[in-house]
């Protein structure tokens, strides 16, 4: 292991903390936070990849903050990349409720803590919303991609079902897609 | 021994809990107040409240909770990776297959139908979320503002939630 592999399990790490540290609600809504910092700033993964990524980590059980970390190291950084990146998403939430746990059981009840939430989540919603716009953008571009948004739109409010099942019918369209364009090619030869 | 039992608990919540946020809460509720009876129905709401006010996963905040009210921190420690072993197991070798596929034609067609779909995904959480915290005119005002800070400047997403966090404190 070199000095330069340290240096980026380090700001792996550095990273993931200030994920940890800022994912209020938890779910989804570390996704901009995450966008902000591996995709714009580092540049770690192409906005392509950081989607995939995400629906990979919706696949998996656990937490989404702590699949986005393990598949963001394990790229960067093998398995030392995925020490890094998920201690340092655990890490915050971990010293915070430990010294909650240890020092102040009551603080469920805090008026300042409760204020500042509920300050919070417009601001979480308005976060999440954004994302969605911007990803958007970049993404559903084409008939193809604008017809499956469509579809899933239509598919998730009336019946709501699981993300996992989805992302799997989702995928299925696009190997169904890919034999069938390459059936085309074979039959014009 | 206290400590395998929390470990295995928490592999099990972590294990089971597909979606995650507010997903794992029944999960987490059946197995530590109904099965294992660590805390009181009264103590779960109190973590609940704890960990909606504080960062990161539910799933991390109630598992360092429960894990240091039963056995101290080393209880937390180890609840804590009982969570979050289930993940690196299955998201490891997820990940695993899908760096060595990666550049394979029929894979990355699939991940090209599933692009639009995560977009969507993420829009419907935001609709969810919001369909739960906005009921005022103070809510709905503050979600315009912030959604226009998001997509006209350049802001760091932190520093918005801070500053709306702020206003909070102010204001309720």
């Amino acid at each position: 292991m070199g000095k330069r592999s340290t240096l980026r399990a380090i700001s792996l790490f550095g990273s993931f903390f200030k994920v940890g540290a800022f994912t209020f609600g938890g779910g989804i809504a570390m996704l901009p936070v995450i966008e902000r910092e591996i995709v714009e700033q580092r540049q770690w993964l192409s906005t392509e990849e950081f989607v995939d990524v995400l629906a990979i980590a919706q696949s998996g059980p656990g937490a989404i903050a702590i699949n986005t970390a393990i598949l963001t190291g394990h790229k960067l950084l093998g398995l030392k990349g995925v020490a890094a990146a998920t201690a340092g998403v655990v890490a915050p939430s971990f010293l915070i409720i430990l010294s909650i746990a240890a020092l102040l059981p009551q603080a469920g009840q805090s008026p300042i803590l409760n204020g500042f939430f509920q300050g919070v989540r417009p601001a979480v919603v308005a976060l999440i919303a954004a994302a969605a716009i911007k990803l958007g953008q970049k993404l559903l571009v084409d008939k193809f991609s604008l017809a499956l948004a469509g579809g899933a739109l239509l598919i998730s409010t009336l019946l709501n079902p699981h993300p996992a099942v989805l992302i799997l019918l989702a995928a299925g369209i696009g190997l169904g897609r890919y034999r069938f364009y390459h059936k085309a090619k074979q039959d014009k030869r | 021994m206290i400590l395998l039992r929390l470990l295995a608990s928490f592999f099990t919540v972590g294990f089971f809990s597909y979606g995650g946020g507010y997903a794992m809460i029944p999960l987490i509720e059946r197995e530590i107040v109904q099965r294992q009876q660590w805390l009181s129905p009264k103590e779960f709401l109190d973590i609940l409240a704890i960990a909606e006010i504080t960062p990161g996963p539910v799933a991390i905040n109630s598992a360092t909770f429960v894990g240091y009210r039963v056995a101290g921190v080393f209880g937390a420690v180890t609840a804590t990776l009982g969570v979050v072993f289930p993940s690196l197991l299955v998201v490891g070798v997820l990940s695993y297959i899908y760096l060595r596929f990666q550049g394979a034609p029929l894979v990355k067609s699939a991940f090209a139908a599933v692009r639009p779909l995560v977009v969507v995904l993420i829009f419907m959480a935001a609709v969810n979320i919001g369909s739960r915290t906005i009921y005022d005119v103070y809510s709905a005002a503050a979600t315009a503002a912030a959604l226009f800070l998001m997509l006209k400047t350049r802001l760091n997403p932190i520093l918005v939630l801070v500053l709306f966090g702020v206003l909070g404190v102010v204001v309720f």
